[in-house]
């Protein structure tokens, strides 16, 4: 390879952002203000979650203060007022009229900058720990009455709480950290959000722009290290920039396919003088998301759904994300075809409905494994084909024609080749497409698929979800989650780390809303559950948050307990302690002559199921939540009912369970889907289910 | 597999050629060559990147190169449609006895000498990737003492511009 580099001196800032606004709207703001510029806007009031400047919600409001940014944001994206109509509908969306901000100028420092920026999109919490080079921004943040900063006890910490919070809300989640290890520590929830698509900005001090690249102290180049696990990120060397960058970062972050954007500011850029003004012009000549889904590809993706004999709707994270579960109900009750829900859609589609084959992938259901398989059309929306669920590729779904739908064009066609791709949002792409096959119906073509659901409904009745007892009289982990599912009920938002209880909290809990499931899917973040619960918990005080941990996911991040106790954020943390890391159990099992290498978490002279290094129990107690413990099948439903009695204090409960439980069906790694298990050597008979 | 020249239109800012490097590595795709310069807009780079791969492959470089912010617009040029040039610079080893038939030889591929030495000459030529390749074939017996080569740069035949609609909302904005 041969690299030449640029002769051109760096030139950061490309476009004069204000000659990109109607003239007068941002400089001209008539008010030189104080630090919290919120002119009209009460202190305390609801206000929107997403920013109607941002979003370009206040365009189509029609108010009469339009800020420039829509101009900014429509002018750069075709597609902006569609996605504002994706906004206003949004669920968690107030409407957005009642604080449409003026033009604001006012000569601060650039962390004051910072914070005002924060504030003007909307920020009303921020997860993080001060540090050297972000304590410039500490400072302004105490004084901000619209912004609560919630101090956690390590970054990976704020990071998960960031994600967790934006799972829930469908906000953009917040996390701040220092430079160096503060950055480095936030590594790891960046790369899990970016995996699962999730909107989170983190923002980082970084040493001042004279140090920058002496290696100096607490210095790392955490842009260049996040580079391939963000949607994009920002080095921040200028104070004018900050506003602007923030806006951007957060218009980054939460259109389009949603991602981890990071804005790493230079001390020095914090502390000099610049002025703010708001709102601001972007400049991001080169993003333009598309949402507006093209009427051919959707019409012909309409034929072919009336035409299949088999087709499936296998549906990803995406619907969610788009807030689509009510067009994807319209769609699948027009078409009639079978739903089946990935790992990160779990709720996107009621767990209750005649049509839901349930969860597809390694750990899915029969039906739901054997209905992408024998499919003769498969219907992805805002699905990746990712491996978990396709099995060994070349053996996936053989005879199936693909739709598939996506919001980012490099999805389709990246694992499996699509017949019709569809780019846009799933929001709008599942409208169109149930306007299309309402079309075809019109004209008299519809679908029987009376065939195709006897075979489904064998395959359904003959291989549900189940599970066995303990023989011994131990505690079955899939009772104690079923039980929480059962108690605390559909309304419920549950938070797992990754391993056995994840699976199991996926299958045997009911989802019926969309945004009550929160997991690192693509990531398998352990020790995601407890920040993630906080933050969700954080994003959504009246609901009960539970999290469904397993003890070694616990003892990766426990450390937040510290947190939501001090914070007042009364998580209920469900851990399912069997004593080993469960799943890396289960494969030595299965795949390594059980000879289990360093996987048993407990001590192994003691005569007790689980763990009691450390006793769950004192810890909870320690960090000043209620800690209680369960060893009988009997005693399950009483225990979950007192902790959910407890609204003022978090809960942790120590399921001790019973370490041989295996996590079925499975499709072993790198194995062909057709040979899906139903339990441990049982390989499920595809054609007898016709009888 | 073959050779793809793609033009990806960039902004001008610091850590474009990163991000667009990393790229390749990180998602498996191999870079041929890579050449970066200034375009006729001072706030839009050029990159001419030429990769080897099938055309699936090749799809998902572009669409992934078409998710980086920075990343304006990729073209793919077909090379019977397009220019493509490489320069290189080669110092040979050339005396009294053999300097006449070195720059013989250099004269049929029409380079030009920039500079010369006792011992050796230097010359510059440009060219598509064969001829200068011909060119190294036949310096070679005379003694290659150091050579440096460019990467490919290329343009689309023809009287279109590929970045006139890719600058209209920056023109706007400037």
């Amino acid at each position: 390879m041969t690299e030449q580099t640029s002769p051109l001196p760096p030139k950061a800032h490309a476009a004069a952002g204000p000659a990109d606004q109607p003239p007068g709207k941002t400089h001209s703001g008539p008010s030189p203000l104080d630090i919290p510029a919120r002119p009209g806007a009460p202190k305390p009031a609801p206000r929107p979650a997403q920013p109607a400047h941002l979003t370009g919600a206040a365009a189509a409001s029609g108010g009469p203060a339009a800020p420039a940014a829509p101009a900014a944001a429509q002018q750069h994206s075709p597609a902006g007022t569609h996605q504002s109509a994706k906004s206003q509908q949004a669920p968690d969306q107030p409407t957005a009229q009642a604080t449409i901000p003026q033009a604001i100028t006012a000569r601060v420092t650039g962390a004051q900058a910072l914070v005002m920026a924060l504030e003007q999109v909307g920020v009303e919490v921020v997860f993080g720990i001060p540090g050297g080079a972000v304590l410039p921004a500490y400072d302004p943040l105490l004084d901000s009455e619209r912004i609560r900063h919630i101090l956690v006890r390590h970054e990976q910490g704020a990071g998960h709480a960031a994600t967790g919070y934006a799972q829930a809300t469908g906000r953009v989640g917040v996390c701040m950290a220092t430079s160096g290890p503060g950055a480095t520590n936030l590594v790891t929830p960046l790369s899990d959000a970016y995996m699962d698509s999730v909107a989170v900005v983190a923002i980082t001090g970084q040493v001042s722009s004279n140090l920058i690249g002496t290696d100096g102290f607490q210095e790392a180049d955490i842009s260049g290290i996040t580079l391939p696990i963000t949607k994009h990120n920002f080095l921040v060397t200028k104070p004018e920039d900050i506003a602007r960058t923030i806006g951007e970062a957060f218009h980054l972050a939460s259109t389009g396919r949603p991602g981890p954007v990071l804005v790493d500011v230079a001390k020095d850029a914090m502390q000099a003088m610049t002025d703010f003004t708001w709102p601001v012009a972007f400049d991001l000549p080169g993003y333009h998301p598309v949402t507006r889904p093209h009427s051919r590809q959707v019409r012909e993706a309409a034929r072919m759904i009336t035409d299949a004999k088999k087709p499936v709707l296998y549906v990803g994270g995406g619907v969610i994300k788009a807030h689509a579960a009510e067009e994807l109900k319209a769609l699948a009750e027009l078409t009639g075809a079978p739903v089946v829900t990935t790992l990160m859609a779990r709720g996107a589609f009621p767990d209750s409905h005649r049509q839901h084959l349930g969860m597809p992938g390694m750990h899915g259901t029969v039906a739901a494994v054997g209905a992408l398989q024998k499919a003769d059309l498969i219907v992805a929306l805002g699905a990746r084909f990712d491996d978990r669920v396709t099995g060994k590729l070349d053996t996936f779904a053989p005879e199936a024609l693909i739709v598939h739908a996506d919001i980012d064009p490099a999805e389709i066609s990246k694992n499996r080749r699509a017949d019709v791709p569809i780019v846009g949002d799933c929001k709008e792409v599942i409208a169109d497409l149930t306007a299309a096959v309402q079309a075809e119906h019109a004209h008299g073509r519809t679908g029987d698929h009376a065939e195709w659901w006897a075979q489904l409904d064998a395959w359904r009745t003959k291989y549900p979800l189940g599970y066995d007892d303990p023989d011994d009289g131990s505690l079955s982990p899939q009772y104690v989650i079923e039980r929480i599912g059962k108690l605390v009920g559909p309304e419920g938002i549950y938070v797992a780390g990754v391993g056995q209880h994840q699976m199991w909290a996926a299958q045997f809990i009911d989802y019926e809303n969309p945004a009550t499931w929160i997991n690192s899917g693509g990531a398998g973040t352990m020790g995601f559950a407890v920040p993630a619960a906080m933050g969700a918990k954080v994003g959504k005080p009246e609901t009960q948050v539970w999290a469904i941990d397993g003890d070694g996911c616990f003892q990766m991040t426990n450390q937040e307990l510290a947190t939501c106790t001090i914070e007042s954020i009364p998580v209920k943390i469900a851990i399912i302690n069997n004593g080993n890391l469960g799943m890396v159990r289960q494969w030595q099992t299965l795949f390594y002559n059980e000879r289990y290498s360093n996987t048993n978490l407990g001590d192994r002279k003691a005569e007790v199921a689980g763990t009691r290094v450390p006793d769950f129990v004192k810890l909870a107690d320690a960090y000043g939540c209620i800690g209680l413990r369960c060893e009988r099948k009997e005693d399950v439903d009483a225990i979950i009912e007192q902790a959910m009695a407890i609204n003022d204090q978090p809960v942790v409960i120590d399921f001790v369970v019973h370490a041989d439980a295996m996590v079925w069906p499975m499709v072993a790694a790198g194995t062909s889907n057709d040979d899906i298990k139903f339990a441990r050597g049982i390989a499920p008979d595809w054609d007898g289910g016709d009888e | 597999m073959t050779n793809h020249t793609l033009s990806v239109l960039v902004e001008n800012k610091p850590g474009v050629l990163v991000r667009i490097a990393g790229l390749f590595s990180r998602r498996g795709f191999n870079i041929d060559s890579l050449a970066v310069g200034p375009t006729e807009h001072e706030e839009i780079s050029r990159m001419t990147i030429v990769v080897n791969c099938e055309e699936h492959p090749l799809e998902q470089v572009t669409k992934q190169l078409n998710k980086l912010i920075n990343v304006l617009k990729i073209v793919e040029l077909e090379p019977a449609q397009a220019v493509q040039r490489e320069l290189i610079l080669i110092k040979i080893r050339a005396d009294s006895d053999t300097r006449s038939k070195v720059l013989e030889t250099v004269a049929l591929f029409r380079a030009h000498v920039v500079d010369v030495a006792l011992d050796a000459v230097t010359v510059e030529a440009t060219g598509g990737h064969d001829k200068l390749e011909a060119l190294v074939r036949v310096l070679e017996p005379f003694g290659i003492k150091e050579l440096v080569q460019s990467g490919t740069i290329a343009v689309g035949r023809g009287g279109r511009s590929i970045t006139d609609r890719t600058l209209r909302p920056l023109e706007r904005s400037a």
